[in-house]
């Protein structure tokens, strides 16, 4: 029911990152209808004025769009959500380094192991 | 915005115990709001005093505008901290018993949420578990069509399964017109449900923010936050 939301800090950017990832990893395709903010809200476990706004954030970026009566879908662009992605992953390999930096690996050692890991 | 309830320096007092020392609070419609308060705060006395069980020492009360009192009770549902239903009844009966006692029942609605649970409707009350009957209280609660939900601990007797289900069942049943005010003190499972929380404390309010607010300006869960507020 949770979907790993760290409740330190706000959901909404939380949610919207979620689903960003889901629409640039095609877990989401364009123009596929995704869940009704009441659906989403119930499944996440979370309240659903944060779903509303989550959502509403997501429209303004260009990354879902929402016909009157209908609901909500996702932009037949992608170009947004795969930015944010890009921008994730540099984020997260950035930290990655800047952590093993500080548990003492050095630049050396740090290259062996990209060499060395089995990748599959 | 539609004010759902509107509270001026309410005071309570039980002879010269002071239970609220006289607090205002406004909530609008539309909010999952969190009562939060460390045992014998006061949460309770100002449940009883939006449900028109109590009559308040001194101040000003208004469910949609109007004074607690009859009218009200057909806007408020209340979903106490004890089982107060009939054990001998079945749950069929007291569904028909809800029938006849609100104008806004929905009968649809409430065995939906029964058969979703497993419940037969043919079950006497005294043949389900303390976790279930709670459930069936909170579906009799939750199929009303009120404006005002006034839910006291509603996941303090049931395994954390069944938590999981009753917030889900709050946040379905979440109308833009009505406004949920739920008292509890497990904050960290149902946090993030809520729009807004109200610290209550030895009677008085020592807090009133929305969850984001507080995530954004402490870093905090709302869990972290009453645990460094209420420490002793």
């Amino acid at each position: 029911m949770q979907r790993n939301l760290d409740k330190t800090k706000p959901l909404c950017p939380q949610i919207c990152e979620h689903i960003c990832l889901d629409v640039a990893l095609g877990e989401l395709k364009p123009n596929e209808r995704i869940k009704s903010v009441r659906e989403a809200a119930v499944a996440v476990g979370v309240n659903p004025n944060t779903m509303q706004r989550s959502y509403e954030i997501l429209e303004q970026e260009g990354i879902l769009y929402s016909v009157r009566g209908t609901g909500w879908f996702v932009s037949e662009n992608t170009e947004k959500a795969k930015q944010s992605l890009e921008k994730l992953k540099e984020e997260k390999t950035r930290m990655f380094f800047e952590e093993m930096l500080n548990l003492g690996m050095s630049a050396e050692e740090l290259r062996e192991f990209i060499k060395e890991y089995k990748y599959d | 915005m539609t004010e759902i309830l509107k509270v001026e320096g309410l005071v309570k007092k039980y002879g010269r115990t002071e239970a609220l020392k006289g607090i205002s609070l406004t909530l609008p419609a539309g909010k999952i709001v969190g009562l939060l308060g460390p045992n014998g705060s006061g949460k309770t006395t100002l449940i009883k005093i939006i449900n028109g069980l109590l009559t308040p020492t001194a101040g000003k009360i208004y469910i949609a505008g109007q004074k607690p009192g009859a009218k009200t009770k057909g806007m408020v549902a209340y979903l106490p901290d004890a089982i107060y239903l009939n054990s001998w009844m079945t749950v069929k009966q007291i569904v028909n018993y809800f029938c006849d006692f609100y104008e806004d029942f929905r009968p649809e609605l409430a065995y939906q949420m029964l058969e979703k649970l497993n419940i037969s409707p043919n079950h006497k009350l005294k043949t389900l578990s303390k976790g279930n009957k709670e459930k069936v209280c909170l579906i009799l609660t939750m199929s009303r069509n009120a404006l005002l939900y006034v839910l006291d601990e509603p996941i303090a007797g049931v395994d954390p399964a069944a938590r999981d289900y009753v917030i889900s069942t709050i946040i379905n049943n979440y109308n833009p017109e009505a406004t949920v005010l739920i008292s509890t003190h497990l904050i960290s499972d149902i946090e993030q449900a809520l729009d807004e929380v109200v610290f209550i404390q030895d009677g008085e309010i020592t807090l009133h923010k929305t969850v984001e607010e507080i995530r954004e300006e402490n870093g905090k869960s709302v869990d972290g936050l009453f645990r460094e507020m209420f420490r002793w």
